[in-house]
């Protein structure tokens, strides 16, 4: 039980972070390696302001968001979109796209360096421990969940139900139909990308409540959001929600039962049993 | 074979044995840039056999590389030296085909996520395995010098690159062409895909591995964290691709001025290596997407055409 609830409030986090990446790789169809490093930048900020002028995280995401946003955007507009015109097939643009988010992760890892050295940092928010059916768990943990959900829940909703949330869903879909019934693409996968920027951002600001990070950590993120997009399916919010419970649950399963220093195992057998039997994702269909 | 093949085939040969002589100098740092510089040579080499063609990258080197340092380490006190680099070799392949079998069968990035964490799997997974049995790192004590490796190395790439050139010029080097080309394509015809591509990644693992393990005599001191640096996976990609894939001495041509370029910068600005990495990662992609080897065939083109005209 009480490996079921941490690794359910691990995931919760999990899936913040996912759907990031999952928006930028479903709908602008670029599979962004340098996603954890923006999570790491929006710890950063959390850990920024709260130390030095005791802004609580909750308070840090509602500035970090328009700026990762704002950030994203630019990103996209400058540096891959060129790499969209320039492409050819689909192939082509997945290996640009790799290598260019993989030098602007190192770019970015480096320039934090730089900037704030390579400590670990971390602040104490809300550790007082709370009562959850019997055990006790951390406040912050608790709270960040519950944050993670309420965002998953209005970014679900959001693009089921909203017209701009239909659009996007209809690019990941098909880009090339959703261009005849008067979609702007290009438009909108700039801005999907740097709406999944945004949320990998908010992600990273909520985790630092009760995570130590460094500047480095990025990486393993950005390795157990990809698991999590593909055991979920690609541009499937739902599988992408389940599968960071799943591996939520099995990290913490493995941390707490065996060795704490085996989760990134851990995430992989999970990957090779889903590319094994499920290589669509929980919900996908066979391709025909 | 041709005559142009005689004539490269002897200018290789010839190209060989100036490399070989360097020992002769007996300047210790030119001979440890020279193992540096074989080494790169070899895995960047190798990599390009499978990700070049099939445009799939390719981020497990150092995996691999770590694997044969461990199989080296661990059986050195029990095997002779030459018996381990093969069984190094052996081990690596045998990984990377079950490697390849799990993600190869599928679209690319499952295999270029697969092979982004497969390093630090790797090192958690033998960290876990030491602490179990309660030893930290082990010793690898031999009579070999640094020369003695280099040699080894000059060897294994000469290797490398008739292995490479065999396959070329073999019917799996022209399928995994057409693979690189258009997948789909390449099934129709008839083209067992998966396999083709399995069989290069076999390949190129085990030359890593066997890499691994003719470097591990030069650490001495084996530990996960030496042995499994995630950063020569991409030391190596960025190496082959500045060189350009398109040609088998491509690589060649990147490692060189990159293993140079990259111990001025590590000497100087040690606290920005990640950064002048991420830089030049882009500089590729943007500047000189093909390499030196696309842009001198842009080159030739352009002359070719400017002949023509006149």
């Amino acid at each position: 039980m009480d490996i079921l609830i941490t690794g359910l409030i691990l995931g919760g986090t999990y899936a913040l972070i996912a759907l990031g990446l999952n928006l930028q790789y479903g709908v602008s169809r670029i599979m962004n390696l340098a996603n954890g490093e923006m999570l790491v930048i929006g710890a950063f900020a959390a850990f920024t302001l709260f130390t030095v002028g005791q802004v609580s995280p909750l308070l840090t995401i509602f500035l970090v968001a328009p700026l990762a946003y704002v950030l994203n955007w630019l990103i996209y507009r400058i540096m891959l979109r060129p790499l969209v015109k320039r492409a050819k097939n689909r192939g082509m643009l997945e290996v640009d796209a790799i290598l260019t988010t993989f030098g602007l992760s190192f770019v970015m890892v480096g320039l934090m360096i730089w900037a704030f050295g390579g400590d670990y940092f971390s602040y104490s928010y809300l550790a007082r421990p709370i009562t959850v059916f019997g055990d006790n768990y951390g406040l912050n943990r608790v709270v960040a969940f519950v944050c993670a959900a309420i965002l998953c829940a209005a970014l679900f909703l959001w693009l089921n139900v909203s017209r701009a949330g239909m659009a996007i869903r209809a690019v990941a879909v098909s880009p090339e139909n959703a261009r005849l019934v008067g979609i702007d693409v290009p438009k909108l996968s700039a801005r999907a990308f740097a709406l999944g920027g945004a949320v990998t951002a908010v992600g990273g600001a909520v985790i630092s409540t009760f995570l130590t990070l460094d500047a480095s950590t990025g990486v393993m993120f950005t390795m157990k959001a990809l698991i999590i997009v593909i055991m979920g399916g690609v541009g499937d919010v739902r599988g992408t929600i389940l599968a960071a419970l799943v591996l939520g649950v099995g990290e913490t399963f493995v941390a707490s039962v065996i060795d704490p220093g085996l989760t990134l195992v851990a995430a992989y057998a999970l990957f090779i049993l889903i590319l094994l039997f499920r290589p669509q994702g929980f919900f996908g269909r066979k391709p025909t | 074979m041709k005559t142009q093949d005689w004539k490269n085939l002897g200018w290789s040969a010839a190209l060989l044995v100036v490399a070989a002589l360097l020992p002769l100098t007996n300047d210790g740092y030119l001979i440890s840039l020279g193992v540096s510089i074989a080494m790169y040579t070899v895995l960047a080499t190798s990599w390009a056999l499978f990700s070049g063609p099939t445009h799939y990258i390719s981020l497990a080197t150092a995996a691999f590389f770590g694997i044969g340092t461990y199989v080296m380490g661990s059986g050195i006190e029990h095997l002779p030296y030459w018996v381990l680099l093969p069984i190094a070799g052996l081990i690596g392949g045998v990984i990377a085909a079950l490697v390849g079998l799990a993600t190869l069968r599928l679209s690319g990035v499952y295999f270029v996520i697969f092979t982004l964490g497969l390093a630090e799997m790797t090192r958690q997974a033998v960290t876990w395995y030491q602490n179990q049995t309660g030893h930290k790192g082990t010793y690898v004590l031999t009579e070999l010098t640094d020369p003695d490796i280099y040699w080894q190395l000059l060897g294994l790439a000469a290797l490398v690159f008739l292995l490479g050139w065999a396959i070329g010029r073999s019917k799996l080097g022209f399928a995994l062409r057409i693979i690189g080309d258009d997948e789909d394509v390449a099934r129709h015809v008839g083209i067992n895909t998966a396999l083709s591509k399995i069989a290069l990644f076999v390949v190129s693992g085990a030359t890593a591995a066997i890499v691994g393990a003719m470097i591990a005599p030069r650490y001495i001191y084996i530990e996960p964290a030496t042995a499994f640096t995630p950063m020569l996976s991409f030391q190596v990609v960025i190496m082959a691709l500045l060189g350009g894939t398109g040609r088998l001495w491509g690589p060649l041509v990147g490692v060189i001025p990159f293993t140079l370029l990259w111990e001025a910068i590590s000497s100087s600005f040690p606290n920005q290596t990640t950064l002048l990495l991420g830089l030049s990662f882009l500089a590729i992609v943007y500047l000189l997407p093909g390499g030196f080897v696309g842009l001198y065939d842009r080159l030739r083109g352009r002359a070719k055409k400017r002949s023509a005209m006149a």
